[in-house]
């Protein structure tokens, strides 16, 4: 059910985000879907990746910081409302969300969007008992025909 | 075996006390004599040793240019007109120009390292080690050391003073020696389990080497039989007492001294642990600014200059130590009377002057410890643009210190901001870099960049 995150640490310096892109291209290592998060002084790329284990050895040989993190990636209606509706689920169970993004790609008519909670496991108990599609590894990695 | 029942962060931060860990015992009553009384003999000894220096040629002709004389020693502050001496004036006169005491009343030579050059040679009569004894024991005794004590000395025995040094000061007190001496870790962790020393002597580098070793045999440290610990020979930092203290299960104890005044002895720590104890009636302390050479504010780090009051082969007048750290003259809960030293913050080489404040890049060495718990590497960048001064503090990321979440990121950034600050004074910019990216030579860590030196405003 969960699925796991890559983050790596970048400086906000010129070619700083190419440097792991490159290493992965070399390694033949295809990035499913990406999120930015950065400040004046620092970024983090958080990456899902399906051979994510193989993609963590290529960048920590490249000199990068790599993290691995649990994330839950859940199906939203692609429609007005969709995501709001998700949204108001995880806030009637009271659920911190650390931040989020969405996949590139969508599964029939619902777009696929990344959730980090900090108690994923919670997080996924609390997401099914409101009837909400939580996508687990198998079927994630089937759609973005990898 | 733990002896002191809190930690000891929590102690330090609170007022000294009249509590213990151990019986507070006085080795020499002249530890507490009242300070005038003190102060007097300083007088006495400084016009007796101006006399003496007579017969060293580099005395002799600083005393011919400035008219000065034992005569002319009044008060203790004429010891101000009294010349500097430096590592390169001990340089210049080597090997044994210093000497004080015809060739035959010398007992004993050490030397210093020489990591820079050739070594410096000190030497010692009769009577010099014996006061060096007396002044190893006064600082063991007051660090918890009984004559029924087994004492582990790991230190060198040779050139360098810290082995021998302290052996002949633990066999005064009484104590049962094992002259371990240094390197081979694995045989060291065997004689001090079978051989049972509840006291440990090396430097506080050699203390985490030894617990390490023991971890990586399947040995807790912190069951081996050792009470207490006496380290000096380098520099350490408070979070690596803490760290021994922890990993051995010990006290761990901080004493200082240097080849040139003497060797370890020169002052160290009692059970209150408020900072070192000098010896006082053997040697005058200074605390000057390194550019200036005249005496900081009182409690403000300075360079320690030291003045050897009954040294007979090798008496030094106002000799520069290097060493940056802040003397305190409060009265000690222990009731000796002498003026105490905080451990050694950095080398007058290290410093660097940003905004008119004294930094040492060990500062921001312990503002990196106290945030991360060990230290990550790090580079001091110093540049003035316009009129002022600018300091980046770049810091590299290590896996354990990394999240996914932005939050932590920018909080570590901010502790670090604010221990940096509260530990220098200084506001720095803290720039987080990848790891591996910081210059590193030949296995040393590079730590300052100064643009000023290369534009020339310095």
């Amino acid at each position: 059910m969960k699925i796991n995150q890559l983050s790596v640490f970048l400086e906000n310096k010129p070619g700083q985000l190419s440097k792991p892109c490159r290493a992965l291209a070399e390694a033949g290592i295809n990035i499913l879907t990406l999120s930015l998060a950065d400040t004046q002084q620092f970024g983090i790329m958080r990456l899902i990746i399906h051979q994510w284990a193989k993609a963590k050895a290529v960048l920590e040989k490249a000199g990068c910081v790599v993290k691995v993190t649990e994330v839950v990636a859940i199906e939203v209606s692609d429609r007005p409302g969709g995501l709001a509706e998700v949204l108001e689920g995880i806030e009637a169970a009271a659920i911190n969300i650390e931040y989020m993004y969405a996949f590139t790609f969508r599964s029939g008519d619902k777009a696929i969007i990344i959730f980090r909670f900090d108690d994923p496991d919670g997080a996924i108990r609390a997401l099914q008992s409101k009837g909400i599609n939580v996508v687990g590894n198998v079927g994630l990695y089937d759609r973005a025909a990898v | 075996m733990r002896l002191w029942p809190e930690s000891s962060a929590r102690a330090e931060s609170e007022k000294p006390r009249m509590k213990f860990p151990f019986e507070n015992r006085i080795w020499d009553q002249a530890e507490i004599m009242p300070v005038a009384d003190r102060r007097q003999l300083q007088l006495q000894r400084l016009a007796e040793l101006v006399a003496r220096l007579g017969s060293v040629p580099f005395y002799k002709q600083a005393f011919a240019r400035t008219g000065l004389g034992p005569e002319k020693i009044k008060s203790l502050d004429d010891l101000r007109r009294l010349p500097i001496t430096t590592k390169a004036d001990l340089r210049e006169h080597y090997p044994l120009g210093f000497l004080a005491v015809p060739r035959e009343k010398v007992a004993r030579i050490h030397g210093s390292s020489g990591t820079t050059g050739k070594p410096t040679f000190v030497a010692y009569t009769a009577g010099d080690l014996e006061t060096w004894a007396q002044l190893c024991a006064r600082f063991l005794v007051a660090g918890g050391l009984q004559p029924e004590h087994t004492v582990h000395i790991a230190f060198g025995y040779g050139l360098f003073t810290g082995g021998f040094g302290l052996h002949y000061g633990v066999e005064r007190v009484g104590a049962a020696i094992v002259p371990a001496a240094s390197g081979n870790t694995p045989r060291q962790l065997m004689l001090i389990q079978d051989l049972g020393a509840q006291v440990l002597v090396c430097t506080p580098s050699y203390a985490l080497q030894i617990a390490e070793t023991a971890r990586s045999t399947g040995l807790d440290p912190a069951k081996l039989p050792l009470e207490f610990g006496h380290f000096g020979g380098e520099p350490w930092t408070e979070d690596m007492r803490l760290q021994i203290e922890r990993e051995l299960g010990i006290l761990a104890f901080n004493n200082y001294g240097l080849s040139e005044v003497i060797g370890p002895g020169v002052s160290g720590e009692c059970a209150a642990r408020t900072g070192m104890h000098i010896q006082e009636d053997h040697f005058i302390v200074e605390c000057l600014d390194p550019d200036t050479l005249q005496p900081v504010e009182p409690g403000q780090p300075g360079e320690l200059v030291f003045t050897t009051l009954t040294k007979e082969a090798f008496p030094l007048i106002r000799y520069r130590t290097r060493d940056i750290a802040r003397l305190d003259d409060s009265p000690c809960p222990c009731g000796r009377t002498t003026a105490r030293m905080d451990r050694v913050i950095g080398r007058t080489d290290d410093m660097l002057i940003i905004r008119g404040v004294n930094v040492f890049p060990s500062q921001v060495e312990e503002a990196l410890l106290r945030v991360e718990g060990t230290a990550p590497h790090y580079l001091i960048e110093v540049d003035r643009p316009g009129a002022m001064d600018e300091v980046t503090v770049h810091v590299e990321i290590r896996p354990q210190d990394f999240s996914d979440k932005m939050s932590q990121m920018q909080s570590l950034r901010e502790q670090i901001d604010r221990e940096v600050h509260a530990v220098t004074g200084l506001r720095m910019q803290i720039k987080l870099v990848e790891p591996q990216t910081l210059e590193r030579s030949a296995g040393k860590a590079k730590r300052v960049i100064d643009h000023r030196r290369e534009k020339g405003l310095i």
